[in-house]
């Protein structure tokens, strides 16, 4: 046997309650964190993203009290994303409990914080979130999409920024596809396969998940370590045990949930 | 810390506060358990243990060179209690580790070294596993079978006369040892759900 495919609930948290909205506007609440983020460990689920969506945008670092609360309920691992833009915040973020920190607009600004965070904690640690989109034939990365009032073209192709990240020491890349996001039409399978042949870190697929086949093509054409989703799980239409019964019928290794 | 002598009783388990950044997880672990931990670089504190736990994540050279500060580097290897090394903890247990070229503390033979990449295999290792037991061993009591580990590290321990249970990525490592009362872990038991809550409950026990 080899390492299993992750299945990762995505929880992005506003104000300190997990919300989800669509193509990132018009977010509604969809509950507790530490409420959700135990349903999501008794289902099975491999691992949780958490995302501060109002941190990056407003400039304030993730709140590490909910980070504690969540640790000490959970014993599977998670990532929080959104408002790390410093080694500091980093630090109280992984002291907090998360096992793994999660950077995405900082790292456009400031790339070197991806050297000082893999050097600090080492790059299984470090995750780069790549937020892409088709402009003109090519994909390329925006920031601060937490927010579209304040969303910035980086004025870079995806493909490249994906390559740089690994060389600065990414341990882990979530691309999200934000031509995808939230409309539950499948991955985004052709810019996902592109990503895995210039990937030697772990890719996680994220944005379009709507359906069981869904996450039974991207693991089997993109080849991707983990599909993230959101609303598929807040919302009921796919429930994770069915989910990974079915792809082991499929054939793909994913952790037994009886264990 | 507190001093051994201003404490009413040895405290039962330690965990070695290594300057891991799992440390918090290794602690919320317990208290999930309800077992009490003290957190501690303090040697006569860490050996009226009953159990002791080096976690780690996290490099091995910076990570030795805080266990020497406090002379710890000669102090572990000398416990006779059950001693579990979790992630950075176990590989730290080895002879040597190539991660910073680095001499470990030699309780458990070998050498550690860099997993192989490239041909469809990531560095990190990085998500869930299944053990496979080589030896029956303390550790594998209660739990499920298959047993589903959560892994991330990118150096592992080669398959030895210690090893008691191996994982594959691209080729069989070291997912527990065993020699004596040196017990250690690849995998982070503390975020392995209930096979993991299932090791870290059989290790207290022994």
């Amino acid at each position: 046997m080899s390492v299993a495919r992750r299945i990762i609930p995505c929880l992005d948290v506003r104000d300190g309650q997990v919300v989800k909205g669509v193509r990132f506007r018009d977010h509604e609440v969809v509950g507790d964190i530490v409420e959700l983020a135990a349903r999501y460990r008794d289902e099975g689920a491999d691992e949780l993203v958490f995302y501060d969506i109002t941190a990056s945008p407003q400039q304030r670092s993730v709140d590490v009290a909910w980070v504690q609360r969540v640790s000490a309920v959970i014993d599977i691992p998670f990532s929080v994303a959104g408002g790390i833009r410093t080694v500091q915040a980093a630090d109280a973020t992984l002291r907090a409990g998360a096992d793994k920190i999660s950077i995405n607009s900082p790292a456009l600004q400031t790339p070197a914080l991806i050297n000082q965070l893999a050097d600090a904690f080492g790059s299984q640690c470090v995750v780069v979130g790549i937020d892409s989109i088709l402009v003109n034939d090519q994909w390329q990365v925006r920031h601060h999409t937490g927010d579209p009032d304040n969303m910035v073209d980086s004025q870079r192709l995806t493909l490249d920024w994906l390559q740089e990240v690994q060389q600065r020491g990414a341990g882990e890349i979530v691309l999200n596809c934000m031509d995808a996001d939230g409309v539950r039409s499948g991955y985004d399978i052709d810019q996902l396969s592109a990503a895995r042949a210039l990937c030697q870190v772990p890719l996680i697929a994220s944005g379009g998940a709507g359906s069981m086949a869904h996450f039974d093509q991207v693991f089997t054409r993109a080849d991707v370590d983990g599909a993230l989703a959101a609303s598929v799980f807040h919302k009921g239409v796919l429930a994770i045990p069915e989910l990974k019964q079915w792809l082991a019928g499929q054939g793909h290794s994913v952790r037994g949930t009886t264990c | 810390m507190s001093k051994v002598s201003d404490a009413i009783a040895p405290p039962r388990l330690v965990i070695i506060d290594s300057g891991g950044y799992n440390i918090g997880s290794v602690m919320a672990a317990m208290e999930r358990l309800q077992v009490d931990a003290t957190l501690s670089d303090d040697p006569a504190l860490i050996q009226s243990a009953s159990h002791v736990i080096l976690p780690g994540v996290g490099h091995a050279a910076a990570a030795m060179r805080k266990l020497r500060e406090h002379g710890l580097d000669r102090l572990i290897p000398q416990l006779t209690q059950p001693v579990l090394g979790i992630c950075l903890g176990m590989q730290l247990l080895y002879e040597h580790s190539d991660e910073g070229n680095v001499d470990c503390l030699g309780v458990l033979p070998g050498t550690v070294t860099r997993l192989p990449s490239g041909d469809g295999l990531r560095v990190p290792h990085m998500g869930w596993n299944q053990l496979q037991w080589h030896a029956n061993a303390a550790l594998q009591q209660a739990l499920p079978d298959p047993a589903w580990m959560y892994f991330v590290h990118s150096y592992a321990a080669p398959v030895n006369a210690c090893t008691v249970a191996s994982a594959t990525h691209g080729s069989a490592f070291t997912a527990v040892a065993q020699h004596g009362n040196f017990l250690a872990a690849q995998f982070h038991p503390e975020r392995s759900a209930q096979a993991g809550a299932a090791l870290l409950r059989t290790f207290l026990a022994l």
